[in-house]
């Protein structure tokens, strides 16, 4: 592991002031453009898969050079606007009062601005992301806080916290939360861990999450039980990352087998996704590996009549997936796997196990996996 | 030309006719009369104008106007007509209309009023608004016939001391005036400008010559499009050397008891229509308006012509042949007609086999046929075209810029051009109305508005080539929008005139102009130059529309990039206000033509 250390361990921290300091000289630039008669523009990397490549190396989705210009025009002269207004409200109301503010708390906050207001939520975001990606600092650094949970921990690890106003340390035994789980912060920076556990397992839905916990299955298997809901969050991966490198645990992921769980939720957990492709090495888990579901345990494991049968988004996605995405067209196993389960057909949930007995996931699926330990990169 | 003197329309009894077994040629005979050309109208009074009471209305208030109007530019005077119609009964109307014209000999006067096809237009042919004089005796006769009133004549000539106030009926059976009444008055004709509201504007104007004519008759006052309204506004337009006073006075309503106001006011939209249609419903109580004159200018006086051979029908060469002061066929062809010289009279003749020195009233029926084939197939100058007056670009955009509130006016004059050897000309003017005006909306059909050497025509639109030109455009290409084969679509007034020694009306009622191909070609090419105008102005109006858009929306957002660089870098308000005006004037300069 003598590479670890080219990778930086932690996203750059920023301080307010030096983010305050970038909006003032992004507007700078574009107050002296205007000055100048020339059209002031707006420049930032484009995020999308078609502005990535899967760096082997490091394991992880990396933004190439492609930018997009956003000059001042008829058609741009609204979003400018907007954006510019977004930079004075994160500037002189999140970073110069240390305040902090949700996405959808900004997008209210427009409906001051009269007719340069934000429609809909989803305005406001895009706009954000292009902010974060324009000053490169991500968003959390300029004060906005994720709205989504960060996901659910349970298992043999002690968090190392602190006391938001003393600073003093608190210890968190994720053993003893009783029936509940520790919830993931949206900074986790500062967290320091103490474990013993031989793994980490992040599994797609709360339900087999809850089942897993109740049954004390990370005592069995000795591992750290992470609950994701979803596509996890970007403090979600960044808590997995730490872990994982802190710990030097390996990572593996449970999720439902179809193209969602394969190129959606498992990708972004392991190499980032597009949208965020500028900060993607900071927040991925390059050395996860692909328990299940896939396509073949639905055979192994007698599960055929147990599936639903593909709908066009499925086939939509894993064919998009097969053509364009560089992490699926770079892992021969991934492409056969998605061939696999677009012959078949199919797709499987988690929670399809219960045909063989309520428990029979932890009692025999999992541990024959993990035994077998033929996991998908 | 047909319609001749009352002798054409005595029957000619008995011929071939087998001789019944109770009836003798002698019983017969008895029975067999002239027919005067006043009962013979009297009983085709549709012939005429005169099939309704709603349109002899018009029709009365027209053929006085047309021969005001004729008066006063053939005696070089601006004329100014007052036309009042004021409500008797239920449906009897009187009639006056007073002008500023030469004024009318005492002798002329009962003549010019209550004889048929009696005037100074029939016998020539030269472009005018009357064409055959039966206009305003007939108006007088439709009322005596209805009401029993006499036609009264008020009329004073330049440097006289005293006007004729003349009472006339028509004798129906001998087609001649009969005077009731004849005594000198002090009268001047006397007409009130009003303004927009109907009130008096200025002292009244008196002139000290011209005349006023006042017929009793039983009519219905309709508005809409074929009423009195219509009209005179239209000729208003048309003409814009004439100041027009128009005074209307409606009876009360007798028997409204069931209709209260509120009840009628609550019936809304709907009932509006109707009550146009009835008339009778509830129409204002009074209207008073002054069209004003816009130039000071008279139309140039039209030269009379001869008629030209390719425009002339067997029967009437015949006829011209008999009444002609030549002795030689020849000699009659040469100066009878425009543009045969004695060299092609000669050879019209030889083409014929008609002996050119024969004696014009000997030509025979066969002969005459001849020379008729010959005159067709002879290639001739084309008729003098200096006998029709246009009206002119210049005073049809006046004329329809002082009736009509548009944003885009254009107006095309033909030169002239000739039909079946009948000079004429085409003008057009076209009007786009300002989107306020109520009565030009932008999904009806473009108001079509005709005429005939300056005489607007209100009715039987679908038989005329003026409709038909129209609709023939292809006014997609020039931005309006056209259902198939019919008017475009649009707040658009298009007015068609067309000047001539002889319209070719379709009727004698004078309502629709037949369709000729040289007609409908000049008409088209009219339409489509103006269409082309229009076109351009659509088209810039739409650049301008999409420029004021986007300057709006520019405008809208700049000042919020120029408070989020205020705010972000701290900037005085000074600087914050240079940078709107910079943007501005950026984004003005690559996103707007301007």
């Amino acid at each position: 592991m003598a590479t670890k250390k080219e990778i930086p361990n932690a996203p750059e921290v920023v301080s307010k002031q030096a983010a305050a300091r970038k909006i003032v000289s992004v507007a700078g630039e574009i107050h002296g453009d205007i000055k100048k008669k020339h059209k002031p523009s707006m420049c930032f990397p484009i995020r999308s898969l078609a502005n990535v490549k899967y760096d082997t190396k490091r394991g992880h989705f990396e933004i190439l050079n492609k930018t997009a210009t956003r000059t001042l025009s008829y058609n741009t002269v609204k979003t400018f606007a907007q954006s510019m207004r977004l930079l004075a409200t994160t500037k002189n109301d999140l970073l110069d009062k240390d305040d902090i503010a949700g996405k959808r708390e900004i997008y209210y906050n427009s409906k001051s601005w009269g007719e340069c207001r934000f429609d809909e939520q989803p305005e406001s975001d895009s706009l954000l992301d292009d902010m974060e990606a324009m000053l490169a600092i991500n968003r959390e650094q300029l004060g906005y806080i994720p709205e989504e949970r960060g996901g659910d921990v349970c298992g043999p690890l002690v968090v190392i916290d602190r006391d938001p106003a003393t600073h003093k340390p608190i210890k968190i035994d994720c053993t003893k939360l009783g029936s509940g789980a520790w919830s993931i912060p949206s900074r986790v920076e500062h967290l320091g861990f103490e474990s013993k556990a031989k793994f980490v397992l992040t599994v797609e839905t709360a339900s087999l999450f809850q089942r897993l916990v109740h049954h004390r299955y990370y005592e069995k298997a000795n591992c750290v039980l992470i609950s994701m809901s979803g596509v996890p969050t970007r403090a979600c991966r960044r808590f997995i990352r730490r872990l994982a490198d802190d710990r030097k645990l390996p990572v593996l992921a449970f999720t439902d087998g179809d193209p969602y769980g394969y190129c959606n939720i498992y990708r972004t957990l392991k190499v980032g996704s597009g949208q965020a492709a500028h900060i993607n090495r900071f927040f991925c888990v390059p050395t996860c590996h692909y328990l299940g579901v896939t396509p073949q345990d639905i055979i192994d494991f007698d599960l055929e009549d147990a599936t639903h049968p593909l709908e066009e988004a499925d086939i939509k996605r894993a064919r998009d997936a097969l053509k364009n995405d560089p992490f699926i067209k770079h892992h021969k196993e991934w492409q056969a796997a998605l061939e696999q389960m677009l012959k078949m057909g199919v797709r499987i949930e988690q929670q399809a196990f219960a045909k063989h007995g309520l428990n029979y996931v932890l009692e025999e699926y999992l541990p024959q996996k993990l035994k077998k330990a033929k996991f998908l990169p | 030309m047909g319609l001749k003197g009352g002798g054409e329309f005595s029957r000619l009894g008995g011929m071939g006719k087998k001789q019944a077994e109770l009836v003798t040629a002698e019983t017969m005979a008895s029975k067999q009369r002239d027919i005067s050309v006043s009962e013979f109208f009297l009983k085709n009074r549709h012939l005429l104008g005169f099939d309704s009471p709603r349109r002899a209305l018009l029709t009365a208030v027209k053929e006085a106007v047309d021969n005001s109007m004729d008066a006063c530019e053939e005696a070089g005077i601006l004329p100014e007509i007052a036309v009042e119609l004021e409500q008797l009964t239920e449906s009897r109307f009187r009639v006056t209309v007073t002008d500023n014209g030469p004024g009318i000999v005492k002798a002329q006067i009962p003549k010019i009023f209550a004889k048929l096809l009696y005037g100074s237009k029939f016998h020539r042919l030269r472009m005018s608004r009357g064409q055959q004089g039966i206009g305003i005796s007939a108006a007088g006769m439709y009322g005596q016939l209805t009401t029993g009133a006499a036609t009264r004549i008020l009329s004073r000539i330049k440097h006289t001391k005293m006007a004729h106030a003349i009472s006339v009926q028509i004798d129906t059976r001998t087609n001649k005036p009969v005077i009731l009444s004849e005594e000198e008055q002090d009268w001047r004709p006397t007409m009130q400008v009003v303004d927009e509201e109907g009130k008096p504007d200025g002292a009244p104007v008196v002139h000290n010559h011209g005349t006023c004519v006042s017929i009793d008759m039983e009519a219905a006052y309709v508005r809409g499009r074929q009423s009195v309204d219509e009209f005179l506004k239209q000729c208003a337009i048309v003409n814009p050397h004439l100041t027009l006073h128009y005074r209307l006075t409606l009876k009360e309503r007798a028997e409204s008891g069931n209709l209260k106001p509120e009840a009628g006011k609550k019936a809304g939209k709907g009932d509006a229509s109707e009550s146009q249609i009835s008339g009778f419903r509830s129409p204002p109580s009074a209207l008073s308006v002054t069209y004003r004159r816009a130039v000071n200018l008279l139309p140039a006086i039209p030269d009379e012509i001869l008629p030209h051979p390719h425009g002339v029908e067997l029967g009437m060469l015949m006829q011209m042949l008999k009444d002609t002061e030549s002795r030689t066929v020849k000699g009659a062809l040469s100066s009878d007609f425009s543009r045969v010289s004695a060299q092609t009279a000669g050879d019209i003749c030889e083409r014929a086999g008609v002996n050119p020195k024969a004696s014009p009233t000997r030509v025979a029926h066969h002969e005459a046929e001849l020379l008729y084939k010959a005159i067709q197939e002879t290639k001739l100058m084309r008729p003098p075209t200096d006998c029709v007056a246009p009206i002119g670009e210049e005073q049809i955009l006046a004329g329809l810029k002082k009736e009509i509130a548009a944003d885009f006016y254009s107006a095309v004059t033909r030169e002239p051009a000739v039909y079946r050897g009948n000079p004429f000309l085409i003008e057009v003017g076209v009007a786009y109305a300002k989107p306020e005006d109520p009565e030009l909306k932008s999904d009806d059909p473009v108001r079509l508005l005709r005429f005939a050497n300056r005489v607007p025509l209100l009715y039987q639109p679908g038989a005329c080539v003026i409709t038909k030109a129209v609709q023939g455009v292809n006014w997609k290409a020039y931005g309006l929008d056209q259902p198939k084969g019919s008017l475009p679509v649009g707040p658009v007034v298009v007015m068609v005139h067309m000047a001539s020694v002889w319209v070719p009306f379709t009727s004698e009622s004078k309502d629709a102009i037949a369709s000729y191909e040289d007609v409908l070609a000049e008409m088209t090419l009219a339409l489509q130059e103006c269409g082309r105008r229009l076109s351009v102005f659509l088209n810039k109006r739409r650049r301008d529309l999409e420029a004021a858009r986007k300057r709006n929306y520019m405008e809208l957002y700049i000042p919020h990039l120029a408070l989020g660089l205020k705010e972000i870098l701290e900037l005085p308000d000074k600087e914050e206000a240079k940078i709107v005006k910079d943007l501005k004037k950026m984004l003005e300069k690559t996103h707007l033509d301007v």
